[in-house]
């Protein structure tokens, strides 16, 4: 028999209270005296701890939730040997209402009536909520036709249906796309998968406070899709923070001549490698990493992924978007060959044509936009990196040195970081390593 | 003499063809169909539906019979097999003029004569050399006849006829085939059955029911080899019940035949040999696909174990040339022939056509008590490495089952323990081939046991037998 697990009572007078956060997701294994959520109080937070062993069967009431009743079934536990499907006749006696943040993705979010409608004095219910009963929605809110059957192994082997096409009639998702999915492994990994989203503004809302014939509709291509895709679900899935400092480039810039002046030539009078201000600072971010190895990271939810090498994405505009190759083990290779690295880069992306394994992984980035002029700004992470760095331009600015205000080339950084996998203080220590090796270059030959 | 010039040819009117003719004619393709003896195919004149007749009788019979049962009085039910037999004739009659009305309302030309493809686009009938099988139904008018025709594409769909075993070859008169088995000129004494299939099994049970002292020979061990055996398990206990004598794991080895009687050579598979003399045998031991004299092997059209070889799409290795139906391979069965006749003409008017998944065309035998079945057995579903979760609800846990007076069956469902899929579905017991049907469209949606579990059955029906089968598999049934 599953066993429920009820909503305990924190103190004698306790009625309710907010169901701040589970420790042990639907499927882990649960020992007695384990800790499986914590529950907070408007004057405490307690934890809960397992009193029987058995797997985690059904979360009932997702984190998040407030003014959840003493005694509330919260979740199911199931004995060894049962699967989910024995959870299914457990169910919360009054849904309570959760605050925004929550659940996994198969079950998204009520939808938000969008404020524009509110404006426009249109009835609050957004046009694609319609179907948010449905257990799949597309990433943009639309139902997900699936049989029953393609949802729970699309389930069962942890990624979200709504990334898959579907071969039935009329495009219905079923079992054996799911089972080609599996094969091919395309949407394998949890992480891999951008998670559903929940809907924003529906297009008619948006298109509607137009006037027709004042804009063209251009359609998304792919990439377009895909950056919209993941950098929404980096910004609503990565909890960000922003570290900026300024770095004096006089002694690199000065370090550049002579290494150009003295690079090689060949028959042509052509030098051998032409190093520029962005191959020292994925010289230097690589330096850095290594210098503060817990920064080198990437989060998962079933542990810390620590890196070893330095690979350092580098983020390259081309028309229509971006992408980001990766130069790997940057931490061994030279300023030159880096520097050839990412010409060959550069130019291959911007006639599309880098392999896949040319840009995923790494474990951060670079995004300079300091040629455009731009003094400062902040990068969204590309997960898995853990980190990226915004460079502004370099620039003469007046600097207190000493008790003199002097003239000087200096540029302003902000490393936006995942509190996840780096907090604030490590942070700092990987930009201010950073910042080391970029005032001193000489540096990173030790 | 009419167009000799059309987008396809289907060589067949049997199920499969006529359905196929009719569904090219709706996709807007100009559709000829050459028949050489009779619009429906055996099928409507010959196998499905006449014995359906027939065994409607024989169930009404049974009633009259059991009248007492039920607190009604029928003092000294008779039979008038030349009446049961005419019944069932003027009930194929109907249907196969519905086929002719069918055809001509949708504009397909209607070619009578014998077909042979002389190469692809190219069909040449010529008069029919078979004797059409007595009573025939008179042939449909307006037809086109002998000549060379021009198609695109040539749809084989000629079916399939008894299969004829040495020893066991049927002669007409004493060695019958499902042809004479339909028209009894009086019922015989006693009937030996070789083979359990459907064919066989519900000509035993008809008989039975008629009161001829019946015998079923199978050489497999457990009559309607294709079904679970559970099920087949206690069909043969109710036959058993009503009179029936099964032997399984038993062959017939030799027929000798006297003026009026049979004798039949009986071999057990452990060698012990007896002998068994009967009035009439009905040799039901498979049929095997129309493929000859059609032109074919000619023009090289792959065949294997007597069936045309196709693909998904009822392709052949030679363009321009399909085959659906009986004659491109098992199971043979009208529904299939059917859905493969759409499939096949769909693809070539371009549709977005799927290939059919055989493991989901049900199977239905109309003995009593009735067996039907769809996807796999639960040795079939071990075999394929699945792990089980099974459901049985039997008809005496049925309040309509114990109403109807028919509390003898069971439903048995097949479920994927690791994901929910339902596998298959067993039943046998009252009106359950007309039940089957709500287990095949859940399979078709690749519904899982929870969606099934949501479902309402209505109330009083022996379909909340499957609800309760379904529950059973995952320890919730209710009334058991």
């Amino acid at each position: 028999m599953p066993t429920p697990i009820l909503m305990p009572a924190l103190s004698p007078t306790m009625e309710k209270g907010k169901l701040a956060k589970w420790l042990k997701a639907e499927g882990d294994v649960v020992k007695s005296g384990d800790i499986l959520a914590e529950i907070e109080t408007d004057k405490a937070t307690m934890e809960v701890e397992a009193v029987d062993e058995g797997t985690m069967g059904k979360i009932v009431v997702a984190e998040g939730t407030d003014d959840v009743p003493v005694n509330e079934l919260i979740a199911v536990l199931l004995e060894e040997g049962e699967d989910a499907s024995a959870a299914e006749g457990f169910t919360a006696k009054a849904p309570p209402k959760a605050s925004p943040k929550k659940e996994e993705a198969s079950e998204p979010p009520q939808p938000v009536a969008p404020a524009s409608s509110t404006l426009a004095g249109e009835a609050a219910a957004p046009a694609a909520g319609g179907e948010q009963s449905a257990a799949a929605p597309a990433a943009n809110g639309a139902r997900v036709f699936a049989s029953p059957l393609a949802r729970r192994i699309a389930k069962q082997n942890g990624f979200d249906i709504a990334v898959l096409k579907g071969s039935g009639p009329h495009g219905r998702i079923v079992k054996r796309d799911v089972e080609q999915a599996l094969k091919d492994g395309v949407p394998k990994a949890p992480a891999a998968a951008p998670a559903a989203l929940p809907p924003g503004m529906a297009d008619d809302a948006v298109v509607k406070m137009f006037e027709p014939g004042s804009f063209e509709v251009v359609p998304h291509d792919g990439m377009r899709k895909i950056i919209a895709q993941r950098l929404t679900q980096s910004k609503q899935t990565v909890p960000h923070f922003y570290l900026s400092l300024d770095c004096d480039l006089e002694s690199l810039l000065s370090v550049r001549v002579r290494l150009n002046d003295a690079a090689p030539k060949d028959a042509d009078g052509k030098p051998a490698y032409k190093v520029s201000v962005n191959d020292f600072i994925i010289k230097a971010m690589a330096m850095a990493l290594q210098r503060v190895p817990d920064a080198n990271a990437s989060w998962t939810d079933g542990g810390m992924l620590l890196h070893k090498h330095s690979d350092v994405g580098v983020a390259v505009a081309i028309p229509g978007g971006l992408l980001t190759p990766v130069i790997r083990k940057a931490e061994a290779k030279g300023l030159a060959q880096i520097s050839t690295e990412m010409k060959d880069y550069a130019a291959r992306a911007r006639a599309r044509k880098l392999m896949p394994e040319e840009y995923q992984g790494g474990s951060t980035a670079i995004s300079n936009l300091g040629m455009m002029g731009i003094k400062n700004f902040s990068a969204v992470i590309n997960p898995p990196h853990a980190t990226i760095l915004a460079v502004g331009t370099g620039e003469k600015r007046p600097v207190v040195v000493g008790n003199t205000v002097e003239v000087r080339t200096q540029m302003s950084v902000t490393l936006s970081t995942d509190h996840r996998a780096v907090d604030g203080a490590l942070g700092a220590e990987l930009l201010g390593a950073f910042k080391g090796f970029i005032e001193e270059p000489a540096l990173m030959l030790v | 003499m009419s167009e000799t010039s059309f987008d396809v040819i289907i060589i067949g009117a049997g199920p499969g063809g006529y359905v196929t003719a009719i569904r090219a004619a709706q996709l807007g393709l100009k559709t000829a169909i050459v028949e050489r003896e009779h619009l429906g195919g055996i099928c409507l004149n010959w196998g499905c539906i006449p014995t359906k007749a027939l065994l409607r009788s024989a169930e009404i019979y049974h009633y009259m019979t059991h009248a007492k049962d039920y607190g009604l009085s029928c003092d000294n039910p008779s039979l008038d097999a030349a009446a049961v037999v005419d019944r069932s004739r003027k009930v194929s009659g109907r249907l196969n003029g519905g086929v002719g009305h069918l055809l001509k309302k949708n504009k397909v030309q209607v070619i009578w004569g014998e077909a042979t493809v002389t190469k692809p686009g190219e069909v040449v009938v010529s008069k029919s050399k078979k004797p059409a099988m007595q009573p025939a139904h008179p042939d449909p008018k307006g037809t086109a006849g002998e000549g060379t025709y021009k198609t695109k594409h040539i749809i084989v769909a000629t079916g399939a006829r008894p299969r004829a075993l040495p020893g066991l070859e049927p002669d007409g008169s004493q060695v019958w085939t499902y042809f004479e088995a339909m028209v009894p000129p009086a019922m015989p004494k006693s009937l030996l059955v070789v083979g359990s299939g459907a064919i066989g099994i519900e000509f035993a049970s008809f008989y039975n029911t008629m009161g001829v002292d019946v015998t079923v020979v199978e050489i497999m061990d457990q009559i309607m080899p294709v079904e679970d055996a559970e099920i087949a398990k206690l069909a043969r206990k109710q036959l058993e019940k009503a009179g029936l004598k099964i032997m399984t794991s038993t062959k017939v080895s030799g027929l000798k035949k006297a003026k009026d009687s049979v004798t039949a050579a009986i071999e057990t598979d452990k060698g012990e040999k007896s002998e068994l003399v009967v009035e009439k045998v009905i040799s039901a031991v498979g049929v095997v696909g129309n493929i000859e004299n059609l032109g074919l092997e000619a023009l090289g059209v792959k065949t294997d174990r007597g069936c045309i070889v196709i693909d998904g799409f009822g392709r052949t290795n030679v363009s321009g040339i399909y085959a659906i139906g009986d004659v491109a391979g098992p199971p043979m069965l009208a529904h299939k022939a059917e859905h493969e006749g759409v499939i096949c003409i769909e693809k070539i008017a371009g549709k977005n056509a799927h290939p059919m998944d055989k493991g989901q065309i049900p199977g239905c035998t109309y003995c009593h008590p009735q067996v039907a079945s769809v996807g796999l057995t639960e040795a079939a579903a071990k075999a394929a490495g699945h792990e089980l979760k099974i459901g049985r609800f039997p008809f005496i846990g049925n309040g309509k089952a114990i109403a109807l007076g028919e509390d003898q069956g069971l439903v048995k469902t097949i479920f994927d323990a690791k994901t929910g899929q339902l596998l298959g579905a067993h039943m046998v017991g009252a009106e359950v081939t007309e039940l089957i049907q709500g287990f095949v469209v859940a399979m078709g949606l690749e519904t899982t046991e929870e969606d099934l579990m949501h479902t309402v059955f209505p109330h009083p029906t022996l379909s909340e037998m499957m609800h309760e089968s379904v529950l059973d598999a995952y320890g919730r049934v209710i009334h058991m």
